[in-house]
């Protein structure tokens, strides 16, 4: 399975994918953003210059410092400090690292969830099928950001006390239940058509289970779709998660994402340090922005109508 | 083995002798009372001017690859009231031949060399809005599809007063008045009903019967009619190219019958133009290029056929299949799958030399030095 | 028409059903309460006596149907945190809500159709090139850090924008209204713009994407051999056949307004029903919760069944008066 899946991405890559990628500027751009971005998050504790997190380090003497262009700055805090001494600039690599985090887990939640989903639905077919479907149909008239709301909410009443601790899982719940139904329908209508191909009544015979089989076969069929779908999907994960956290249902402040980092950082709007949320802000933008990028090329790419 | 659908066993013209040069042909049988303006029928070897000339149409595409020629040093001439057949496989160019006529060849398409001339007026690169009052009102256009080609949104009647008041100086009821006309006159029962139902209210037979009256409601001088009859049951096939024989003989309007049916070609064209990998390779009266044709790839299309004449030897099939855009042979493109192909055939490419009553781009005909 | 009306009704109601069951399971399911209107110090007296009087006592789908019951009569019980009956809260709030969700919607629907038309006319200008790359931006700028930076520019460095609240409203019946002041209105400006501007985004986007799909059809391509004029291909038949899926995914794209209204209402201290909602999910308030949610659904259901309707207007292939005789 794994070759099949590799030769199914070499033959891809080889041919128009790399085609394409060479001749899109935007999408160079915001692949290299991209790998800055994960590059920043993976290595934090070595990249930042302070550990924000270091209750030692910290001085509240250098609380809200300006950034170092600005009278009052220093270099020691290239964009100034927020009202505990952290450094925003360290703040942001820490952030951006919990933001992916919650991002890359809820997509693979949605992902194996959806992928599963859509291929029972679609073997099983009847009854379990059109409930699946209509829950799916259900959801999706509801906006993602709602049931994510709704599933935090749930969490945080059965958890109660214990939240803090278990936030970060919560939120990777909350975030990759609201978002299965895309990859499902995908699943499901490739599974429909392969189910009714031979070799999937042929391994019967041979004693594999056809589930299994068809997983063979689909998996590589809908990994174009899928891949997309996923990479959109990444950037709206971090979106859901920041605007969670924004609105204080999210992961703590002791362990700041972007999205709590600007809602911090909002309360020091009106006394005029913008840097604090403002900084975080182009932060996420930044990187939701490359991700987006990148999924748009990657569907005209992968889309052979669109292409000319 | 090539996709264009041979002759039916007695692929003898549908219509009486014609003259060994497509000279006049002789009246219909039972003339039907003309409503247009009958033209004199005069084919481009006659003394009249052609109605549309196409002179060594190019037609590119510009791709990552490379520059792709899907049409090449094209020409033929259409006389007013003729029916004109082009048959070849898909991908042969036909299509985009038609397309490039009436100016709607899909980007990155595009017209890189030679005239169209329309009346003696070239039409290929017209401005914009006067490539658009030419289209409808002196070409119509007839396409593969019925089910695709007409607005779901819109009863039929809406958009045939909509073309026919887009062209003609004429109020909403006297289009409509119109419009009920072509409708009765295309074979639509009870027209004055049905006029304000939807496309999806029609079978794909009557569809067909709508797109013809769309196609004629400026009372155009020619039309492009691709593939009209391929989406559509066998059985409705026969009556759509019955009515648009009849309808165009009664307007006196030419036609250019796009198609890779040769049985289609046989009961309706004047003359054929056969094309292969974007070129004419033979051009003559249809009768005579189905009795006796010229250039091998005809020769193996008619090869084909069935006959119901017994002792004929076996049938013949054309080995291989057309190149590829990307890859089209030097010299004569049919060189490869040629039979009786020679020297002169790698290397070099044959214009159309005459050939009896036709003109073949094959070296077997070209003149002695 | 009647018989497509009503199961469209059925399905909504059953819809309906569904949500409203996550909310009985809610209040029935988490947290326990009797405890919690109780407190700590109750008898076990106490404790069987309420739990008798809250029906608790009952077969679950005996307490569903009263749970539908009251729902239906707007009866959620009393806040945890406030102390309020529900209903009297969300009464109060609506008003902030929906005057909100409508403007940001007739914003992103005036601003969005147009530039999605545009875009999707002319694919290559610098103008759509440019449109289609702030769309971009758009979708990847988070509601509330629009509605930040809106505040940081045009309420903090500017002063121009008031940066919270609704300003002075008038009291019409039982309805408030910001519409008639004029700090009222100016009030209104940033907050329509930060809610609007992403469906604004995804409504360009999305008629601009229908708008070419629909170009590259038969009819279109018929269309224009029949010589028709760009004008009238462009708007007569283009655009209309463009509307159909639009009026679906724009219709549901309204009623998620009024969802994301809740971080807009957060930013700029909205008295409306969304940050009651988000207060209500931070102290576990599950009344507020369940009321918040089976409202939602209604206006969701209801916008759910317009578009279906709306459909069926637009498109005849959807109607079934289908005459016989030469259709088959």
């Amino acid at each position: 399975m794994t070759t099949r899946i590799a030769l199914a991405l070499h033959g891809a890559w080889d041919s128009d994918l790399a085609w394409s990628f060479r001749h899109s500027p935007y999408a160079i751009v915001a692949a290299l953003v991209f790998l800055a971005c994960i590059g920043a998050a993976a290595f934090a504790p070595w990249v930042a210059p302070h550990n924000p997190f270091d209750l030692s380090q910290l001085d509240l003497s250098n609380s809200l410092k300006p950034p170092a262009w600005l009278p009052g700055g220093t270099h020691t805090f290239p964009l100034g400090t927020d009202d505990q001494g952290r450094d925003i600039l360290s703040t942001i690599f820490f952030g951006a690292r919990i933001s992916l985090e919650v991002g890359i887990a809820a997509v693979l939640l949605s992902m194996v969830l959806g992928v599963a989903l859509g291929l029972i639905a679609g073997y099983v077919g009847g009854s379990l099928d059109a409930f699946i479907m209509r829950v799916a149909d259900v959801q999706l008239s509801f906006p993602a950001i709602l049931i994510a709301l709704l599933v935090d909410g749930l969490a945080r009443a059965v958890i109660r006390g214990a939240h803090d601790s278990m936030a970060f899982w919560v939120l990777v719940l909350s975030i990759g239940v609201s978002g299965w139904v895309q990859y499902a329908r995908t699943v499901r209508g490739s599974t429909l058509v392969e189910k009714s191909k031979e070799y999937v009544q042929a391994a019967r015979l041979f004693g594999i289970h056809p589930l299994a089989i068809m997983a063979r076969h689909v998996l590589p069929n809908v990994l174009g779709p899928v891949l997309v779908i996923g990479t959109i999907h990444i950037a709206t994960a971090i979106i859901t998660e920041a605007t969670l956290s924004f609105l204080g249902v999210g992961v703590p402040p002791t362990q700041p994402s972007l999205g709590t980092l600007i809602r911090i950082g909002n309360d020091f709007l009106f006394s005029g340090e913008w840097w604090v949320t403002l900084f975080p802000g182009i932060a996420l933008v930044v990187m939701v922005l490359a991700i987006n990028l990148l999924g748009d090329w990657l569907r005209d790419a992968l889309n052979p109508r669109l292409r000319t | 083995m090539t996709d264009v659908r041979p002759v039916h066993p007695n692929p003898l013209p549908a219509r009486g002798e014609r003259g060994p040069s497509g000279g006049l042909r002789p009246p219909h049988p039972n003339p039907l009372p003309a409503r247009g303006e009958r033209e004199p029928r005069v084919s481009e070897t006659g003394d009249g001017r052609p109605l549309l000339d196409v002179r060594h149409l190019r037609i590119e595409f510009p791709t990552r690859r490379g520059v792709l020629t899907a049409v090449d040093d094209v020409t033929f001439a259409i006389a007013p009231g003729e029916v004109l057949g082009v048959v070849g496989e898909s991908g042969a160019g036909k299509s985009l031949t038609g397309a490039a006529i009436i100016g709607l060849l899909e980007p990155p398409g595009r017209i890189a060399g030679g005239e169209i001339l329309l009346d003696g007026a070239r039409i290929d690169h017209l401005p914009h809005d006067e490539m658009r009052r030419i289209r409808g009102r002196r070409i119509g256009a007839i396409f593969q599809d019925p089910l695709a080609s007409l607005d779901p949104l819109y009863s039929i009647g809406s958009q045939l007063i909509e073309t026919i008041r887009t062209h003609l100086p004429m109020s909403e009821a006297a289009a409509r008045t119109r419009a009920v006309e072509l409708l009765q006159e295309v074979g639509i029962p009870a027209a004055a009903r049905r006029i304000d139902h939807y496309p999806h209210q029609f079978s794909g037979g009557m569809r067909q019967r709508v797109v013809i009256a769309l196609a004629l409601a400026a009372n155009p001088r020619l039309i492009i009619a691709d593939e009209p009859t391929t989406a559509l049951d066998v059985s409705i096939q026969a009556q759509i190219i019955t009515l648009l024989r009849r309808l165009c003989r009664e307007y006196g309007t030419a036609v250019m019958l796009i198609t890779h049916d040769m049985g289609v070609i046989a009961e309706t064209a004047d003359r054929v133009a056969v094309m292969y990998a974007g070129r004419i390779v033979e051009i003559g009266p249809v009768a005579d290029v189905i009795r006796a044709p010229k250039h091998p790839y005809t020769i193996g299309l008619m090869g084909s056929i069935p006959s119901v004449t017994a002792d004929r030897e076996r049938l013949v099939q054309i080995d291989g299949s057309m190149p590829r855009l990307t890859a089209i042979p030097s010299g004569c493109p049919f060189h490869p799958r040629c039979n009786r192909v020679f020297d002169r055939c790698l290397n070099e490419r044959p214009e159309l030399f005459d050939a009896g009553t036709s003109r073949a781009a094959c070296w077997l005909h070209a003149p002695l030095p | 028409m009647t018989a497509y009306a009503i199961r469209r009704l059925l399905q909504a109601i059953v819809v309906m059903l569904v949500v409203a069951f996550v909310a009985f399971s809610l209040f029935q399911y988490v947290g326990d309460p009797v405890q919690l209107m109780l407190g700590q110090f109750a008898t076990p007296v106490d404790r069987i006596r309420l739990t008798h009087e809250l029906g608790l006592d009952r077969p679950f789908y005996v307490q569903y149907y009263h749970f539908l019951v009251n729902a239906v009569h707007g009866q959620f019980g009393v806040s945890l945190r406030i102390g309020k009956p529900v209903s009297v809260l969300l009464a109060e709030r609506l008003p902030a809500t929906l005057e909100l969700s409508l403007c940001a919607a007739i914003f992103a629907l005036v601003v969005g159709i147009p530039a999605g038309v545009y875009t999707g006319l002319k694919p290559n200008s610098w103008l759509a090139r440019t449109m289609l790359s702030l769309s971009l931006l758009g979708v990847s700028l988070p509601t509330f850090l629009i509605g930040i930076l809106l505040i940081l520019v045009f309420a903090v460095k500017l002063n121009w924008l008031p940066a919270f609240g609704r300003g002075t409203v008038v009291h019409l019946g039982g309805w408030t209204t910001g519409l008639l002041t004029k700090s009222g209105l100016v009030s209104l400006i940033m907050p329509t713009i930060t809610l609007g501007l992403f469906q604004l985004t995804l409504i360009m986007r999305l008629v601009r994407s229908e708008m070419l799909e629909v170009l590259r059809t038969d009819y279109i391509k018929f269309a224009r051999a029949r010589g028709l004029t760009d004008r009238a291909i462009n708007f007569g038949h283009a655009l209309k056949n463009t509307l159909v899926p639009v009026i679906t995914i724009t219709g549901l794209q309204l009623g998620s307004i009024i969802a994301f209204s809740i971080i807009t209402e957060q930013v700029f201290q909205w008295p409306g029903m969304g940050l009651l909602f988000i207060q209500a999910v931070s102290y576990v308030d599950i009344p507020v919760m369940a009321a918040y949610l089976c409202l939602i659904a209604v206006v969701f259901v209801t916008i759910n069944l317009i578009v279906d309707l709306l459909y069926y207007v637009v498109d005849p292939r959807l109607r079934v008066d289908r005459p016989g005789g030469a259709g088959h």
